[in-house]
């Protein structure tokens, strides 16, 4: 069975289903929805209006306009997920895009605290979810605002802004 | 300001204009819809203790006091975005729908592109498109950090801009923010007359020329385009629309521009042009304390 291979310099839209599936390694679109539900508890309907898309291994975007599949452009919406690797991770803007809509494994920092996420620091704070991805978040303008993604483990919340993104606050 | 000298026979109150031209810009920011709206960008800065003031014209619009508006939660959330006060205006009179096809042909950095996809509540399918791929870089950092999932974007020279990578064949609207002579921004850059020559009006009015003409091609009967420049040069404004009126399916309609300005001249060095011309607006600095923008619309015919 020839199973088509990833191609860089395309967009393809994910398969519906992993039974879908024509090349190796790809994620189906039922499985990111499964992931953002069983990780963050946002709703799948979120999603309805939205296409998925892989371009580069494992990059996965969101895009809400219309184009065929395949397409080879430059962008196409914006980038949301890396999947080929043991533990999927957001990117900052889906998560600052999408990430109200999460109610599990949402971090809520404080102003001291969220500054310094910002800034790229690692910090030791109290968490007893899960390990892993958290959606860093802080009270801003009178109510609670997505900041980023952040990597918690043994007690240490990791600052994964990215560098073009830090800000000192 | 030697280059403004030529505009004096066009030009009401000669001297306010110049004088407009001499100050320096305050910092303003247009609040991004998508991801917050104007109250919840005002409380955010105020909470910040960031002092600003909201334009009259468009709610949309705040002049910070601050000269590093990029440094605010506001900011940072992508709740706003540093746009001078006047380039926020070509996208409101195109006037663009969710779900609509739009072309935004000279997209970079994505200030109006990504107020395009806000406009159309990022529903729809904006085609942003630069030719420098180093332009487009800033331009995608952009539309991730304010949210916008409606951008594809591509990289092509505009006067031959190809729609075989969709499936559709025509935009429903397209905007057409040419690069000009940019003698409008001189109270943002004073070093925009440093280059200004007449040779280099005349070669980047060829390219507008161009850019225009293929709007025009790729839009729809009964669509939608709107040219703007940040340039007071008739050469590349009205001469433009002109040349591009005479020899493409399209004509000059009225516009409704929410800040004051000049209707456009349909006379410039013993050349005349189309009556409809007037229909146009040229915004100078001396009318809203603003930077300087030229701003046409015109309607796809059969």
């Amino acid at each position: 069975m020839g199973e088509e291979s990833n191609v860089g310099r395309r967009f393809d839209r994910l398969p519906e289903t992993p039974d879908d599936r024509t090349v190796e390694g790809r994620v189906s679109r039922r499985e990111v929805l499964e992931y953002f539900e069983d990780r963050f508890a946002i709703p799948p309907e979120t999603f309805d209006e939205f296409t998925f898309w892989e371009k580069g291994a494992g990059k996965v975007w969101i895009y809400a306009g219309e184009a065929p599949d395949p397409i080879e452009i430059e962008a196409i919406g914006m980038t949301c997920l890396r999947t080929r690797q043991e533990h999927w991770k957001p990117t900052t803007d889906f998560v600052q895009r999408f990430g109200h809509h999460a109610t599990a494994c949402v971090i809520d920092l404080d102003a001291d605290a969220a500054a310094r996420f910002v800034a790229g620091d690692d910090q030791e704070l109290e968490w007893d979810g899960d390990w892993g991805y958290l959606i860093a978040s802080h009270e801003v303008g009178g109510s609670p605002e997505p900041i980023g993604v952040g990597l918690y483990v043994y007690g240490e919340l990791r600052s994964l802004v990215p560098k073009g993104r830090r800000r000192e606050l | 300001m030697e280059p403004l000298e030529r505009y004096r026979s066009i030009v009401d109150d000669f001297d306010a204009f110049v004088a407009a031209c001499e100050r320096p810009l305050g910092s303003t920011v247009r609040v991004n819809t998508i991801k917050a709206t104007p109250e919840r960008a005002m409380a955010v800065l105020a909470e910040e203790g960031v002092e600003f003031e909201q334009a009259e014209w468009d709610d949309r619009v705040l002049r910070l006091e601050t000269d590093s508006p990029g440094s605010t939660w506001a900011s940072f959330h992508g709740f706003t975005h540093g746009q001078e006060e006047v380039s926020i205006v070509p996208a409101i009179v195109l006037d663009p729908r969710p779900g609509e096809r739009i072309w935004d042909s000279c997209a970079a950095p994505g200030g109006k592109t990504t107020q395009l996809a806000a406009l159309m509540d990022d529903r729809g399918t904006v085609v942003a498109n630069d030719n420098n791929l180093g332009r487009l870089s800033a331009l995608r950092f952009n539309a991730e950090r304010l949210g916008a999932t409606s951008l594809a974007v591509t990289n092509a020279d505009a006067r031959n801009f190809s729609l075989s990578p969709f499936d559709f064949d025509a935009f429903d609207r397209a905007l057409v923010d040419v690069p000009c002579s940019c003698e409008g921004t001189i109270r943002k850059n004073p070093d925009a007359f440093d280059e200004w020559s007449l040779g280099h009006v005349r070669s980047v009015a060829g390219i507008q020329k161009g850019i225009l003409r293929r709007a025009v091609q790729a839009t729809r009967p009964g669509g939608t385009i709107v040219y703007s420049t940040c340039t007071f040069a008739p050469e590349e404004n009205e001469a433009v629309v002109d040349h591009v009126v005479a020899e493409e399916a399209c004509e000059v309609v009225s516009l409704d521009v929410p800040l004051d300005h000049a209707p456009g001249v349909t006379e410039w060095n013993g050349e005349t042009y189309d009556p409809s011309l007037a229909e146009t607006a040229r915004i100078y600095p001396h009318h809203n304390d603003t930077g300087g923008f030229f701003v046409a619309k015109l309607e796809v015919t059969d």
